[in-house]
């Protein structure tokens, strides 16, 4: 079997084979040990200095939302007309930066793609802990937090429940069930491989934890069928679901009657958009994992281009909602429509719009070169990019088209406030504290799925010696 | 000491396509209670070992149904009979509007269906206790060894015959007994 690992090399001159997704010599036990070495070894002085930084931007940021809770929303830059400002943009921004995740791990999965092997699980962890940053900006957002209950159903005494006709509620049930079933998704994926860390486990501590969480898991196949049935089903049910939730956001928009938010493009462009910034996240995770962790082996230079390819057609889609909702705006003859966008794109907001248009729709147009798209340095660049090119998206949907009401006696503009600026800031220290837990005490790689796949490569290697 | 009882006898095999055949050849010697141990779920090792469709996804679908139900049931008596509030002159209950989060109820507890039902229902775990980890081979089961396990409770099983039968089988190494 290890013979056959070591010349497994894809016939020259075949321009139709299919790149190896996993390289080097490699046998199950080296794997295992290349993913676990990661969460074993000594930890690494950058990683400390890492959870320092992100360490102090969580504190800024519970800090600065208790000052907000103390003193009231009046600390952020929100006003009238612009009731709803960066609180709703970095709702969205963050909830969108989570649906790559579920791409990955869904949809790719159904899709049978298993290139997603070697990211799903850091994506996943992204999609938690983008959810984490996300859930924050509604709750807050509501002024006195201490009432945000009265978003559940509850039984209390005032004898009133939600309002169920309003997509704001929907939002609630649309976020709430994403993030529990992320996180469902995500455990279910990890309890072979944390299986694996118990049984690797040097200390007492270690066992037990890894012992506790790896449910006694004996890699039983009587288990591993209803677990893949489980997981393909959980695979099922995520995909329509993250498809919902950005639907459900969009909605937030889309049925008020504000020009601008109300048309019927947004749940499909705010999906498609959601993909890009959470693909653009994940790539610029996954560079800096790959490069601090050596996983070269596990994410080759396959994983990074079929990324960017999605980029660029997710990019692309974006980019024709973004002309398609100005032809709409002109076909519509709706002159408050027409208005609304010529002012998006020429107003007091143009300098966001040409941003915004510039990092989403130009930007990931260079992916159409095969030397760009697989230039490490230049698809981090780009990475970053298209996140402020998204977060920007919503800022222009958002402020644009609240700043200028129906009365131009209520015009205004909207300024952030030093607490809104820190806040946000803040949001990415507490989402980089979550992740760099995570690489330290999980497996960044779904270890037994990889083996799957690894499996898999060795037996068409097998059969085409045979030939 | 007391004599300890023997659970079953197990035998560690190197690769997928070893234990394939292995799952066959213990099959056909006509044992019934009788795993495999892998690292990864391997392909048609099911139908190796003569293992039935899982009925799991019923139970899903139970979940899921459930969740719907709730879902329209919650909206349509806290909107419509508990607390009638007109706002902006919408109906008190109406399938538009209760469709998204009907939606949202039957995906969340399909999932619970998956996750809770695979583990507790079907699989028996969280468990604190298997005597397969009594075998020290069994560490690797998550590493790069793939075990077969045949329980003392099968009706064909004799610690001598049996471990007999698994050392012939190819590839099959640490063949032993495990104790309960």
């Amino acid at each position: 079997m290890q013979a056959v690992a070591n010349d497994l090399k894809v016939p020259e001159k075949n321009p139709l084979a299919k790149p190896l997704l996993i390289e080097g010599d490699q046998t199950y036990a080296t794997l295992t040990e290349q993913v676990s070495s990661v969460v074993e070894g000594k930890t690494p002085r950058n990683w400390y200095i890492g959870f320092a930084i992100s360490l102090g931007g969580t504190l800024m940021m519970w800090s600065l939302l208790a000052y907000l809770v103390l003193t009231g929303i009046g600390v952020w830059g929100n006003n009238q007309p612009v009731g709803w400002a960066w609180d709703i943009t970095n709702f969205v921004f963050w909830i969108g930066i989570g649906h790559a995740g579920t791409l990955i791990s869904a949809i790719l999965f159904l899709f049978r793609q298993k290139w997603r092997t070697s990211i799903n699980r850091a994506a996943e962890a992204m999609t938690l802990f983008a959810v984490a940053c996300a859930g924050l900006y509604p709750a807050f957002h509501v002024g006195r937090i201490w009432f945000a209950y009265w978003l559940f159903p509850l039984p209390y005494n005032q004898g009133m429940w939600p309002n169920f006709r309003s997509p704001l509620e929907w939002d609630v049930f649309a976020v709430s069930t994403y993030g529990t079933v992320s996180l469902l998704f995500w455990y279910v994926g990890l309890i072979p491989d944390l299986a694996t860390l118990r049984d690797r486990a040097t200390t007492r501590a270690r066992q037990l934890v890894y012992g506790i969480f790896s449910l006694g898991w004996r890699g039983s196949n009587r288990h591993w069928q209803h677990y893949e049935i489980a997981y393909m089903i959980l695979a099922g049910i995520s995909t329509p679901l993250v498809l919902s939730v950005h639907t459900i956001v969009s909605f937030d928009f889309a049925v008020s009657k504000i020009p601008g938010w109300h048309t019927t493009i947004f749940p499909p462009y705010f999906v498609a958009g959601a993909v890009f910034s959470g693909f653009a996240m994940v790539m610029t995770l996954m560079l800096v994992a790959r490069w601090a962790l050596n996983l070269q082996h596990l994410i080759t230079m396959y994983h990074l281009e079929v990324m960017n390819k999605i980029m660029l057609v997710t990019g692309s889609i974006v980019g024709y909602a973004y002309a398609m909702e100005f032809f709409i705006a002109w076909y519509s003859g709706n002159m408050f429509e027409q208005f609304a966008f010529l002012n998006r794109a020429f107003g007091p907001y143009a300098w966001a719009y040409w941003t915004m248009i510039t990092c989403n729709v130009i930007s990931p147009q260079c992916f159409w070169s095969k030397k760009l798209r697989t230039s490490i340095p230049f698809m981090f660049f780009i990475s970053i990019v298209i996140n402020i090119g998204m977060w920007f998206e919503r800022f222009v949907i958002i402020a644009t088209s609240l700043h200028r009401d129906f009365l131009p006696s209520s015009w205004g503009y909207f300024r952030p406030s030093w607490v809104d600026i820190l806040t946000f800031a803040g949001t990415f220290g507490w989402f980089m504290t979550l992740f760099l837990l995570f690489i330290r005490f999980v497996p960044v790689i779904a270890l037994a799925e990889v083996k799957g796949v690894y499996a898999g490569q060795l037996h068409k290697a097998h059969a085409h010696e045979k030939h | 000491m007391a004599e300890h009882k023997i659970w079953g006898a197990i035998a560690a095999f190197k690769s997928d396509t070893e234990i394939l055949e292995a799952a066959r050849k213990v099959r056909l010697a006509g044992y019934s209670k009788f795993d495999c141990h892998t690292p990864f779920p391997v392909h048609h090792l099911d139908q190796a070992m003569g293992m039935k469709r899982s009925k799991l996804p019923f139970f899903i679908l139970a979940c899921g149904a459930t969740g719907l139900l709730s879902g329209f049931l919650l909206q349509w008596w806290t909107g419509a009979v508990a607390y009638k509030l007109v706002i902006g002159g919408k109906p008190f209950f109406a399938p538009e509007f209760a469709t998204p989060i009907m939606f949202e109820a039957t995906i969340l507890l399909s999932a619970f269906g998956a996750v809770f039902g695979m583990l507790g229902l079907f699989n028996g775990l969280p468990t604190l206790y298997h005597p397969i980890f009594n075998a020290a081979i069994s560490k690797r089961i998550t590493d790069d060894r793939f075990l077969v396990s045949i329980e003392a409770k099968d009706p064909q099983f004799d610690a001598t015959k049996t471990t007999e039968f698994l050392k012939s089988l190819e590839g099959a190494e640490e063949v032993q007994t495990v104790e309960a």
